[in-house]
């Protein structure tokens, strides 16, 4: 019989749980992309640069603890996702990361 | 620059824009800062983040004749022979000629390349090269330390704004000429107008059409698509370049896909077969340790093993270092064995599997010699731009053109905002691009399984190897998705919206998709990347580009001659 993985996730104020096939060596990202393409595509986290650990977009809580979706294993057990706690809420997974200067909403009005 | 909001549309003005935030993006938006033009600076992902150049591992090319005597004219000969006959020579002349002062500046902004003893930048071998031409940061570091070196320079710069997570979903062409672009902000979903003097297209390649690739999830190919509706011409669009060695198994988390190629460089690693053999002497070239196997000629010798029953067990061929001393492997690999180990890989007793994956495009948009499309007062840069490396590009020559041809943009965007009153945005001429993002459509398709599904047709029609049956098929499918994606976005949920950015890159992932299957249906031959097994042969009489444009709304291809070096 196949594994599963279920992602439970924090999407404002409910948690979603999502069962998804456990495939090993995969990685949690690689489970929250195969949600969206399979069962929810409103689904929202960040991500770029997909395997190699390079953009640093994919940092959000793994059981708790601040971690890189991208390195963090997936395992065939339940596991619970949510967003970095010290950062302003956007949407499921995604909070503000850009630097102030960076962002559209915090240009001078003229 | 500031901003003002009036109803639901923020209005933002500049000299130059940058779209786009890679290295071409940032060097473009340092020269023309340089040159005293205001800049404004988006990205769709994060500044400095997303992009190709944060995951390049690999070295650089350039002749600065610190390893080995060098010129920048046998750099050049060596990038027109990787194009088999189709680069414009213009701009690889551009490339190779202006490379080493690109790299020396980055040198003096401390990116930190590898130097020897006695202080000269250690530059090594790679494939297509006549000598040792290709620097590097260690250890897999180049991309990073690229990247983190011109964002230091933009933010020490001062003057450069930066949006991240603005998505440009159109440029806007007023009296003919490029005058800005409208978008829209994945942090609040709102709409955003920008005028502009001069724009600049930097955002790469389309690597994420394809199911395995070695580029960011932001690669979809947008920027040709935004040149293409604003009426310019896109070049070469069907040449996909496959990066032979892509890691395909056990599965490697944490580590880009490319990463073996700089240990290739180093060690000599070995490309086998099933029966453990070396294979590549098959199709033309023996590897003898001095890796010099082009990466087309790579990419077919180890489609065409998987093809005749000696593959790996996950689909592509054996990587072995098992040659290699395991205290060379150590040094040579440093921190990357503790990564290996965590992925349960140890390279003194096993093999690796690899297989081609979707790595760069050689196509793009159709410019000048001074990287003007013809589009007045449109740019590109980098990746984006089309025809500098032909057929095939040569290893190292991507970051080179993102720097020497996002400085050559920047500063020639700078000198024509200059020589202008005043942008000539027009408002109506936006109109249309506002009033898509002000729509809604429940269409109940999921555009994170059509991007799956592109994705699959374009690996399996328009990959390393075609033929008409294929292409033909691949554009049926093409046209059926751009029917169920249909003509507005799904409504508005707010910020980061992730199934109306997947609609804006879809519109986009699809028209680009076409183009390079159009183009790919056209050819007639087999040159550098693109592979027809219908008509396995060069023909001397495909020696030109293609050129694409859309006219009222028809994508229409042109054969058009090989642009000559200036006399």
């Amino acid at each position: 019989m196949s594994e599963t993985a279920t992602l439970s996730i924090r999407r404002g104020n409910r948690w979603d749980r999502f069962e998804i096939a456990f495939e090993r060596g995969q990685s949690v990202l690689d489970g929250l992309r195969r949600i969206r393409i399979e069962q929810d595509p409103t689904l929202a986290f960040r991500f770029s640069c997909i395997n190699a650990n390079a953009c640093k977009e994919c940092m959000m809580l793994v059981d708790g603890k601040v971690a890189y979706a991208c390195i963090a294993r997936l395992e065939p057990r339940e596991m619970r996702l949510e967003p970095l706690r010290n950062k302003t809420l956007l949407r499921d997974l995604v909070t503000e990361i850009a630097p102030p200067d960076e962002r559209i909403a915090n240009l001078p009005l003229k | 620059m500031g901003r003002v909001t009036t109803g639901e549309v923020t209005r933002l003005s500049t000299d130059v824009l940058v779209i786009g935030s890679g290295a071409a993006g940032m060097s473009a938006a340092i020269a023309a800062d340089e040159a005293d033009a205001r800049v404004l600076m988006v990205d769709r992902s994060l500044i400095g983040r997303g992009g190709a150049t944060v995951m390049a591992q690999m070295t650089v090319a350039v002749a600065l004749g610190d390893e080995v005597p060098d010129r920048w004219q046998d750099h050049l000969a060596d990038t027109i022979r990787a194009g088999r006959g189709l680069c414009d020579e213009r701009l690889a002349h551009i490339l190779c000629e202006t490379g080493p002062d690109a790299i020396r500046r980055l040198d003096r902004w401390h990116v930190g390349w590898a130097r020897h003893a006695d202080g000269r930048i250690c530059q090594a071998m790679a494939p297509g090269h006549d000598r040792p031409r290709c620097c590097y940061v260690d250890f897999l570091a180049t991309g990073p330390a690229v990247s983190s070196t011109l964002r230091g320079q933009v933010q020490r710069q001062g003057r450069i704004r930066r949006i991240g997570d603005l998505c440009i979903t159109d440029l806007v062409v007023s009296d003919g000429a490029a005058a800005g672009a409208v978008g829209f902000s994945a942090s609040d979903g709102r709409a955003v107008a920008i005028d502009a003097k001069a724009v600049i297209v930097a955002t790469g390649g389309l690597t994420r059409l394809y199911r395995r690739n070695s580029a960011s999830a932001n690669m979809g190919g947008d920027g040709y698509a935004l040149a293409l509706r604003a009426g310019a011409h896109l070049v070469d669009m069907e040449f996909v370049q496959f990066f032979p060695i892509g890691h395909l198994a056990p599965r490697l988390i944490g580590m880009d896909p490319i990463m073996w190629d700089p240990f290739r460089y180093k060690l000599g690693g070995r490309l086998l077969n099933a029966e453990m053999r070396e294979f590549t002497d098959a199709y033309g070239v023996a590897e003898d340790g001095s890796y010099k196997v082009t990466r087309d000629l790579a990419t077919y010798a180890i489609l065409k093993e998987v093809e005749a029953g000696r593959g790996s067990p996950a689909g592509g061929v054996y990587l072995s270092f098992q040659h290699v001393p395991a205290d060379r492997l150590k040094d040579s690999f440093g921190p990357v064995m503790d990564r290996l180990a965590k992925n349960g890989i140890d390279l003194t007793k096993q093999s690796v599997e690899v297989a081609p994956i979707a790595h760069y495009h050689m196509g793009g948009i159709r410019v000048s010699a001074g990287l003007e499309s013809g589009i007045p007062n449109l740019f590109a840069a980098g990746e984006a731009v089309g025809g500098a490396n032909g057929a095939n590009r040569l290893s190292g020559n991507a970051i080179t053109e993102a720097l020497v041809f996002g400085r050559l943009a920047g500063t020639n965007a700078a000198a024509r905002a200059r020589a202008m009153r005043a942008s000539p945005w027009h408002a109506p001429d936006a109109a249309q691009a506002l009033s898509l993002l002000a729509e809604g459509a429940e269409t109940g398709a999921n555009p994170a399984a059509l991007v799956a599904r592109l994705q699959a047709v374009m690996s399996d029609r328009v990959g390393p190897f075609r033929t008409a049956s294929g292409l033909v098929e691949a554009l049926h499918e093409i046209t059926e998705m751009q029917k169920i994606l249909g003509p507005a976005p799904p409504p508005r949920l707010g910020p980061f919206d992730t199934c109306r950015l997947d609609w804006f890159d879809l519109r986009n992932m699809l028209l680009v998709a076409e183009t390079a299957a159009a183009a790919a249906f056209a050819r007639t031959e087999s040159r550098g990347a693109h592979q027809r097994e219908d008509f396995p042969l060069l023909d001397e009489a495909w020696s030109l580009n293609q050129s694409a444009q859309l006219r009222s709304g028809a994508l229409h291809l042109e054969r058009v001659a090989v642009a000559a070096a200036a006399p």
